[in-house]
């Protein structure tokens, strides 16, 4: 060590700290002067009233455009669902409505961020949705369904055991009634695993899909590295799987198909896929060609919906996608995800 | 049962004087500084990577826990390879520089990352700079240090560290509550912090740190340095007690889930108590390190469990009081200051000083190791008697255990 270096590493050392602290002040101002403009630029898309879309039937969603309404909820009618959007104030991470009840999963960040469910009544056509129910998340918004009458609302969040020494990273699952009790948390209810009841640590369900009897469901259950498709039951509080590998399901509007997403071999890659309930049979939509990570929603029997993002920049949209093995998607609403279909 | 050092081999020439009486040596605050921006590196990523992998990214759950459990296992298994690197070229700093140097390269890799692969390459490579630089740089620390005032070196080192953990992700939130999906933001920072990490080890902590052997102008041969040398029966000894008691050791996560389960505190506050324990852990981590070398630092190593034992208790026992939520907090961060880094200064005067980073390294390998398989146990006795039953256990187990271990490091360093 020579005393050369000793008496100008200060001065090195010092030109170092200039530059970093320079370059990332830099990085950081020109991200937040983004962040700015983006959220007080009005949307680029055409909307309309609320009141006008609430008339037939619709898509709700949550729009996606990098503008002050990124985030709120949308709606769209289902006759034109390119055309004009109804733009709300709600602000959601993940949405869902059917027959005059609205879930929003949400985010309210901080130091500490808050992860709340908010359900809502929309029961006069053209008037404020009102808030019926709100409740505190234990982790980050992944899923949410609501029961074909309305009555039923899923959550599905990410709970992660943070920081240092703990490893881990898993869902919880709620049923709860809306504006009523709730079901708790599904990992203690009964699991039957091909046939034999089992206990498992590592059982993480998520992905709720509702029949329309008021108590039969259907849901991810991943044990052991791998996932299987179950039928719940909420009267006998139970689980029990009935095929393999299949990820959050979505039963068809005739309560015969089960949309889903299906891995790869090393699980880091979607596709679409539709299981046929009374013979079992596959189709996946190779059609797709990206990876979707969506929890799928039916347009109509034949064609199913999901948010895609875009490859070049964080906006979703809203693919269609007929359910035979050869179709190929079209993006159904630009500026969109989490589709909710309200016939 | 204080710690004999009349055996201990040759004498010291590290390239830096020890500091002697009253000062913490400069080395080991210098040591202290890079462990806090590179922990205010780290740990803002660390908070907001499930967020970043599944909201930005798109993994699943299922993706991403392959990616942790890799974060896990990767850092242990290279650690005692890097400390017998360090004994076997005599330049611990060197390996030291080259593990704070891998996390950094590891971040500028996270910000250009795309897909899975990609991703996962990235945090091995900042698991496998953190198992390389964590050996050789305690037995920098020890090297550097007045042997009578260890525990206090390794307890600055580690407070300062701790105020990095501490203020990382703090600071990830900032950022994300001033920018929505401000994530690229928090990886340049973070990258930031491991640039600057890295330039005030290599410009203000010298080369030769920590090296035994004097410098000479021709090579002499250089005596084999065996990872078995560092094997000596003390070391033994205070290792597999600690590993038994790490054993039992069931993790923070746990014991904050058991409070959450009986409705100590709501879920959002989680991230809090990670914060209130490392609050504890700083503020104590000196106060405990100068008691260590006061009575003895096995004896402070192994009575440390006791804090462990209390808080298992309260997260049995709470009845959702605040104070019991408290309390357990608080006594984590007096467990972490107890042992953490006494284990070290214990492990490094245990061995001859030209294996130094090797003993370290392998009590430590121990305890990461005995530490996972006790979470994962934990995990089964949980989901099959209940948290309250699976807490009061470990707890009554931990209680029996910690005067076996006194007994046993009593015999092994009289």
């Amino acid at each position: 060590m020579t005393t050369s270096w000793v008496k100008h590493r200060t001065t090195i050392f010092g030109a170092v700290v200039v530059l970093v602290t320079a370059g990332v002040t830099a990085y950081a101002l020109s991200a937040i002067a983004e962040n700015d403009r983006r959220t007080s630029t009005a949307t680029d898309a055409t909307t309309t009233s609320l009141t006008q879309i609430e008339q037939g039937p619709r898509i709700l969603f949550r729009h996606t455009g990098q503008d002050a309404d990124y985030g709120h909820v949308g709606a769209v009618a289902l006759t034109e669902p390119g055309g004009a959007r109804a733009l709300t104030g709600l602000s959601c991470d993940r949405v869902y409505a059917q027959a005059g009840s609205v879930s929003c999963l949400a985010t309210e960040r901080g130091v500490v961020s808050r992860f709340r469910a908010t359900d809502l009544s929309t029961s006069t056509p053209g008037k404020r949705w009102r808030e019926v129910d709100e409740t505190d998340l234990p982790g980050m918004p992944s899923r949410t369904r609501i029961s074909p009458d309305g009555t039923l609302v899923s959550s599905t969040v990410f709970v992660n055991g943070d920081s240092y020494m703990v490893s881990g990273f898993s869902t919880r699952t709620v049923i709860r009634r809306i504006g009523g009790a709730s079901y708790g948390d599904l990992e203690k209810f009964r699991l039957v695993v091909d046939g034999r009841r089992v206990a498992p640590v590592d059982r993480n369900i998520w992905g709720i899909t509702f029949a329309d009897d008021d108590r039969t469901f259907y849901a991810t259950v991943a044990t052991g590295g791998r996932t299987y498709l179950a039928r719940g039951d909420l009267t006998e509080r139970s689980l029990t799987t009935i095929a393999d590998h299949v990820e959050c399901p979505s039963l068809s509007p005739d309560g015969t198909r089960i949309a889903f997403k299906e891995a790869d071999a090393d699980g880091t890659r979607w596709t679409p896929a539709v299981l046929d309930l009374a013979t079992g049979k596959r189709t996946v939509l190779a059609g797709e060609t990206h990876s979707i990570d969506d929890q799928i929603e039916w347009l109509d029997d034949d064609t199913v919906l999901y948010g895609l993002e875009r490859e070049s920049e964080p906006v979703s949209d809203v693919w269609a996608l007929d359910t035979s093995a050869t179709a190929t998607p079209r993006v159904l609403i630009p500026e969109a995800s989490s589709p909710a279909v309200l016939r | 049962m204080y710690l004999s050092l009349s055996d201990r081999p040759t004498t010291s020439t590290g390239a830096e004087p020890r500091s002697t009486g009253g000062r913490v040596s400069r080395t080991v605050v210098t040591l202290g500084i890079v462990s806090l921006l590179t922990d205010i590196s780290s740990e803002s990523v660390s908070a907001i990577l499930p967020l970043y992998l599944t909201a930005v990214v798109g993994l699943s759950p299922v993706a991403y826990g392959l990616i942790d459990g890799l974060y896990q296992g990767v850092s242990s298994l290279v650690r005692i390879a890097a400390g017998w690197a360090a004994d076997r070229t005599d330049r611990p700093q060197p390996v030291a520089l080259a593990g704070y140097a891998m996390s950094a390269v590891a971040r500028l890799g996270l910000i250009f990352a795309g897909g899975f692969g990609t991703i996962s390459a990235a945090i091995s490579l900042d698991r496998v700079g953190k198992g390389v630089r964590t050996a050789p740089r305690d037995a920098m620390i020890a090297a550097s240090s007045d042997p009578a005032h260890l525990g206090r070196s390794f307890g600055v080192h580690r407070a300062l560290d701790t105020i990095g953990a501490t203020l990382g992700p703090l600071l990830a939130f900032v950022i994300l509550w001033r920018i929505a999906d401000g994530y690229d933001t928090v990886l340049v920072v973070s990258l930031g912090f491991a640039v600057l990490g890295v330039a005030t080890m290599a410009f203000f902590v010298p080369f030769r740190t920590g090296a035994v052997r004097r410098i000479s102008p021709r090579r002499e041969p250089r005596a084999k340095v065996r990872w078995r040398t560092a094997l000596t029966p003390g070391l033994v000894r205070v290792t597999g007690v600690s590993g038994v008691l790490a054993l039992l050791t069931v993790g923070d996560g746990f014991v904050y889930l058991a409070l959450l389960e009986t409705g100590g505190f709501a879920a959002q506050w989680f991230p809090v108590l990670y914060v209130g324990t490392n609050v504890a852990y700083l503020a104590l981590a000196v106060p405990m390190g100068r008691l260590a070398d006061r009575v003895g630092r096995t004896r402070v190593l192994v009575l440390g469990h006791l804090p462990l034992a209390a808080a298992y208790l309260c997260a049995a026992t709470g009845s959702g009081a605040l104070w019991t939520t408290c309390a357990a907090v608080l006594l984590l961060g007096v467990f972490y200051a107890a042992t953490d880094g006494t284990l070290a200064a214990v492990a490094g005067q245990l061995v001859p000083e030209t294996v130094r980073a090797s003993g370290i390294a392998t009590a430590q390998t121990a305890v990461a190791l005995a530490r996972l398989v006790a979470a994962t146990g934990f995990g089964l006795l949980w989901y099959a008697v209940g948290p309250r039953v699976a807490m009061l256990a470990v707890c009554v187990v931990l209680l029996a255990a910690i005067p076996a271990g006194l007994t046993v490091l009593r015999r092994a360093v009289r």
